[in-house]
């Protein structure tokens, strides 16, 4: 099922052209990977899907962008609702300055109306075993969240994010400040996670895209070179450009 | 051929006697006041009365006057400068407007005390008719300080990171519930701090109450806001030079508990700062 597709997608910083002409769709209960060398526009794609380009001034887009076959760039759409339906994942592991459970119950406390101590306590609970922190933390739920190890925080940051149920995670290298252990325990999170959600993966970790992702795009310069089946992009890639970068040319 | 050592050593030696040179006013202030003051000090001298046209008794009225200005300026102030602070930091674009309201800040902290006072007359007293009262003078330290809470307020809100607002913005809360739910708690002690330091500057002027509340004498406590007070920094001013034969004692007994009221409210902000950043994390 497409989740998010879209249609000759441009956007400039002030006259810097950084999105040229994007087309794509992306799949629901898949890993998508947005891979590219720095500066390639990857980030700003994906900040195009829950509008948080919209903080920069100065940002112009037009095209169209549908998920759930709804525009997002309209000028009314519901900025609230929109980050509810598609969460982000942020490079540098970002819990608050409160306990753990604060944290998880943030999304409750500006959502949920008048909600008891119970079913936030579920809410909590379910949350924390979804990213299988649970049995870490469940002895230390009302402890600051920023006592505990980098890989850790990530995982409490998708928990916190989890808890708004929302239909997309955005994952803006969510992996560059682990270690290879914490790598790959995250990267099996997202496997067991992608069932429910659609996932989209930023990253210049070429290896961790073939590793993780179903679906995978190379972007270059603001433009989306080629975007395939990940097997297919990585073992016979049609764009020549795709071929230098991933065989290791340049990036 | 020049030694670059030794001429590092000079230098290194100016700048901190430069540096050491700045410990001897003070110093000295805090040590001849409280040589001179401390033995005035006693429980009747801060509860009682003035008497004997000032030059017995205690300061009471004094403090009171001072307490009351004190927390009325900052009833007024507060909220004033916490808004603007919050609109400046989180709300406002770089604009003409904005660039106007930062250059009016800078300026209202420049302007001279008595100038303020000069002010409060005109616009409290005479035209809005609030007379010389605790109101008007209230209002007018209000206004002094204001410069103070916005710049540290501001300061305090900017240094949240901005990854904990892109974060909870991310999580679909609206700005304001960014602001209420997350800059905010973040930056109370900094609010805090440069609250607690305007507090100390508004208790320590005399030129913006002189025209706008200070009263000479009152020989009982002021009732409502539309009364006169006394005040210490202008107490203190009229028994040194208006009264003649006022015991040296209570002068400087005068100078010690308003001096004291100062330090200890700069003494507080700063145990609230270091609170502060030990806990902060970030």
């Amino acid at each position: 099922m497409v989740k998010i597709i879209t249609k000759n997608l441009n956007l400039w910083y002030g006259a810097f052209h950084a999105l040229k002409n994007i087309n794509l769709s992306i799949e629901a209960n898949r890993i998508t990977a947005i891979i590219g060398p720095s500066g390639c526009g990857k980030s700003t794609m994906l900040r195009v899907f829950n509008r948080m380009n919209d903080l920069t001034e100065g940002v112009r887009m037009d095209g169209e962008v549908l998920i759930d076959d709804t525009n997002i760039l309209n000028s009314h759409t519901d900025l609230v609702v929109l980050r509810k339906k598609a969460g982000m994942v942020f490079q540098r592991p970002n819990p608050f300055p409160l306990s753990i459970y604060e944290n998880i119950a943030f999304g409750e406390k500006i959502h949920g109306e008048n909600i008891t101590r119970n079913k936030l306590d579920e809410i909590v609970e379910k949350s924390l075993k979804d990213v299988f922190l649970w049995d870490e933390v469940k002895n230390k739920l009302n402890e600051s969240a920023l006592r505990l190890s980098l890989e850790q925080r990530q995982r409490l940051c998708i928990a916190r994010l989890i808890a708004v149920k929302p239909e997309v995670l955005l994952m803006d290298e969510p992996c560059s400040t682990l270690d290879p252990q914490a790598t790959a325990r995250v990267e099996e999170l997202m496997r067991e996670l992608k069932s429910k959600y659609t996932i989209i993966i930023v990253t210049h970790n070429m290896q961790q895209a073939a590793r993780v992702s179903d679906d995978t795009g190379f972007m270059l310069l603001g433009k989306l070179i080629e975007f395939g089946q990940t097997q297919e992009i990585f073992t016979a890639p049609r764009d020549k450009r795709t071929e230098d970068y991933i065989t290791g040319r340049y990036g | 051929m020049k030694n670059p050592y030794r001429t590092q050593n000079i230098a290194f030696f100016f700048l901190f006697l430069a540096t050491l040179l700045i410990m001897v006013p003070v110093g000295l202030i805090v040590a001849i006041i409280i040589q001179k003051g401390l033995p005035a000090i006693n429980w009747q001298f801060l509860i009682d009365m003035p008497r004997q046209g000032m030059r017995a008794g205690g300061i009471f009225p004094a403090i009171i006057g001072t307490i009351y200005l004190v927390t009325g300026a900052i009833i007024f102030a507060l909220p004033i400068g916490l808004l603007t602070a919050i609109y400046l930091s989180e709300y406002s674009k770089d604009n003409l407007l904005t660039r106007l309201i930062k250059l009016a800040i800078v300026n209202l902290a420049g302007v001279p005390s008595v100038v303020y006072g000069l002010f409060g007359l005109a616009l409290f007293v005479v035209f809005f008719k609030f007379g010389t009262s605790i109101l008007s003078g209230s209002l007018t330290l209000g206004i002094m300080i204001i410069p103070v809470i916005i710049t540290t307020s501001r300061e305090a809100l900017e240094s949240v990171p901005q990854s904990f607002r892109e974060v909870s913005l991310s999580l679909g809360a609206s700005k304001w519930q960014t602001i209420r739910h997350i800059v905010l708690p973040n930056a109370i002690p900094g609010i805090l701090t440069g609250t607690i330091l305007g507090l100390g500057r508004a208790a320590g002027e005399t030129a913006p109450i002189l025209f706008t509340v200070a009263a000479f004498y009152l020989p009982q406590l002021p009732s409502s806001i539309f009364d006169q007070a006394m005040a210490l920094p202008y107490h203190l001013y009229v028994i040194s030079t208006q009264v003649p034969n006022v015991d040296e004692k209570i002068r400087y007994g005068t100078a010690f508990v308003l001096l004291a009221l100062v330090l200890f409210m700069n003494l507080v902000a700063i145990i609230i700062r270091y609170k502060f950043r030990k806990k902060k994390k970030w």
